[in-house]
């Protein structure tokens, strides 16, 4: 064997056969150092645990495309920024949501007694006091509110599936639905009064108003979803029904919105969800009190929202407790809109009919 | 598609049916009615503020004291969506493509979340929490940026910005629900040849995703405006509002908008100050119902194309 030849194995032996890259490990091992940064920043010169995050993944983004552009060449040190930056568009994301539970938990919790759930506002000045009349209020509204939007939307939506394919009014319907959903609230409100003043006159507070406020903001979701979950339901059974001698109507409430239950449930559930942390049309038309009021057709209303507003707001002297009771509100609404969120989901996951076999 | 009751022997119309029918065909006219008398109702109540003399009012024409408002209105909602567009984006390519299948719904479903938190508690959360901590931060922007209009000061934890923030995060849900959906329709075909033809995973998404996504980020990006138009509570609790036309973003004087002043003098208002805040509620009502029209009718020219 000749130098020469051995020389060329030498050569070959370097050449690549792929692309040089940069370990799996280099991200993490980045990511480490750049957080030590951080840590260091902290401890030495005295940055905020915020500021440190920042410079952290200042660091991290400017560390990692720069190895990797030397060792991987520029598309691929692209490629790792927008990975970064993109993940870091969820980290940042979750900033408020992590925040926010936690500061509504830390002054939410002390409120919270039996106290704070059985006794109304009515003539308590200062300490103790409690949301009873709120609750109820939420409840009456948001029950009414329910109780028109739910045959409505229902309804309408199997207008939409089963009578209107096709038919420009269908077409029109599905189109302003669309856009009904992207009503401001305070709109809602503001019609709910505009309606109640002509027939009532000036000035008018009532707890309906807010039901129809809301309904106007309910009725939307309630047929976008009970739309989505009509269409799902197999043309073949309704082909079997008419093949039975079965009429359209017959039909449609005895096989198609059986099937179509749980999800219609779900969807349900979900905008009741959404209309019982309104405050904005509740602020206007059932307007607030400190005493229980059960019924919705005369005088204001209070609801947990508005309550949560003027307890923060208006607190009183001293304020500390006015501000107490609204985190605690606070926490009760967060606890009844999330808990009804995941009980739509688990309704709408245990009760889903089962597709295939 | 449609199924029809078979119609060869003269088709029988049973009263059950017809009444039915009915029924629900009722029940669609009556949401058009009630759309129809959203804008009524408001228009009817907002005529006394219309014809009303200029010193009922407070001095001026209605439309010197809607502009002001109408003007915060829109820049704090441009504030939000500039916050707020491409962070959803990441968060949406994120559940779609980057992350493991199996964290890609949870990661949703604390998307879902954050629409789920009612607008007065991020009103709380915004004066208890992020205005307190976004003070020191503004401080520095007032001194090291402070020759540019926007970031003047004297700092303010209460200005629009932070207003803006809170409305971004509100927007933020609704943009990336849209989004991931158009995200994770891109044909996989067009992703796979990308990658074939060696694309590193950002450039197969810059050229298969939002090419095929762009009419519905669009969309959803207006639908996320409709939302922080609209916004009431967040911004009626966090911003500490003057009423003026200005571009100091950070400082505590600052124009309001007119959700939040609606919120904030209603409850007290009476005579044709109920009418005056009714007809600025028309007006703001005028705005979200064009830009969720555009919206959705952009969103729906990019059904239509697929279907072909």
């Amino acid at each position: 064997m000749t130098t020469t030849e051995t020389e060329m194995a030498d050569y070959r032996a370097t050449l690549p056969i792929v692309r040089p890259q940069l370990p799996r490990w280099a991200p993490w091992l980045v990511l480490g150092a750049s957080l030590a940064v951080g840590a260091l920043l902290m401890l030495l010169v005295g940055f905020g645990p915020f500021g440190a995050a920042v410079v952290a993944g200042l660091v991290y983004f400017f560390a990692l495309p720069a190895w990797s552009r030397v060792v991987e060449g520029p598309r691929k040190s692209t490629d790792r920024l927008m990975s970064a930056m993109i993940w870091s568009a969820f980290i940042i994301a979750m900033i408020p949501l992590v925040t926010l539970v936690w500061t509504v938990l830390k002054n939410g919790l002390p409120a919270i007694s039996v106290e704070f759930f059985t006794a109304s506002m009515f003539s308590v000045v200062g300490e103790g006091g409690g949301i009873y009349h709120a609750i109820m209020g939420t409840f009456i509204v948001t029950l009414w509110a329910t109780v028109i939007s739910v045959p409505v939307g229902v309804m309408a939506a199997i207008y939409l599936v089963e009578y209107g394919r096709k038919k420009p009014l269908a077409k029109v319907i599905t189109f302003l639905v669309d856009v009904m959903t992207g009503i401001p609230s305070i709109v809602a409100g503001l019609f709910a009064f505009a309606l109640f003043v002509i027939i009532f006159g000036p000035g008018i507070r009532m707890g309906f108003g807010g039901s129809l406020a809301l309904s106007v903001l309910m009725i939307p979701i309630v047929v976008r979803s009970t739309e989505e979950m009509l269409k799902l339901v197999p043309d073949e059974l309704r082909e079997a029904s008419y093949a039975l001698g079965v009429p359209k109507w017959r039909t449609i409430t005895k096989v198609v919105l059986p099937t179509a239950m749980a999800g219609i449930l779900t969807g349900v559930m979900l905008a009741v969800a959404r209309v019982a942390g309104e405050t904005a049309p509740l602020l206007i038309i059932a307007g607030d009190t400190d005493g229980t009021n059960f019924n919705a057709f005369a005088d204001r209303m209070a609801t947990l929202p508005v309550f949560i507003y003027y307890s923060y707001t208006q607190p009183g002297i001293p304020p500390e407790f006015g501000r107490e009771r609204a985190w605690g509100a606070a926490l009760v609404l967060i606890a009844i809109v999330m808990g009804l969120n995941l009980l739509a989901r688990a309704v709408g996951r245990y009760f889903a009919p089962k597709t295939g076999r | 598609m449609s199924v029809q009751a078979p119609t060869a022997p003269a088709p029988v119309r049973r009263r059950g049916d017809v009444v039915f029918a009915s029924l629900a065909r009722g029940a669609g006219i009556t949401i058009l009615v009630a759309l129809a008398g959203v804008a009524i109702f408001l228009t009817l109540e907002s005529v006394p503020a219309i014809t009303a003399s200029p010193e009922e009012i407070g001095g001026d024409n209605i439309l010197v004291y809607v502009w002001p408002l109408l003007f915060g209105t829109l820049l704090a909602a441009a504030l939000a969506l500039l916050i707020a567009t491409p962070l959803s984006i990441g968060l949406a390519l994120v559940i779609s493509h980057y992350a493991p299948r199996r964290l890609a719904k949870p990661i949703g479903y604390l998307i879902d979340l954050l629409a789920a938190v009612p607008s007065v508690v991020y009103g709380l959360w915004g004066i208890g929490f992020l205005g307190p901590r976004v003070y020191d931060a503004y401080g520095w922007l007032a001194d090291n940026l402070g020759w540019l209009p926007f970031f003047e000061g004297p700092p303010n934890g209460r200005s629009i910005l932070t207003a803006s923030i809170v409305l971004a995060i509100m927007a933020l849900p609704i943009i990336t629900a849209i989004c991931r959906e158009i995200f994770a329709q891109t044909p996989t075909l067009h992703q796979e040849a990308a990658l074939a033809l060696g694309a590193t995973r950002w450039e197969m998404i810059r050229m298969t995703v939002f090419p095929y996504g762009r009419s519905g980020m669009v969309s959803a990006v207006m639908l996320g405006l409709g939302r922080a138009l609209g916004e009431t509570m967040a911004v009626a609790m966090v911003l500490s509002a003057t009423g003026v036309v200005t571009f100091n973003l950070i400082s505590s004087v600052n124009p309001s908008t007119i959700a939040a002043n609606i919120a904030l003098k209603f409850p007290e208002a009476t005579g044709v100050d109920v009418n005056v805040l009714i007809f600025s509620g028309l007006v703001l009502f005028v705005v979200t119902f064009g830009v969720n029209f555009l919206g959705r009718a952009i969103a729906a020219r990019g059904a239509v194309k697929e279907e072909r």
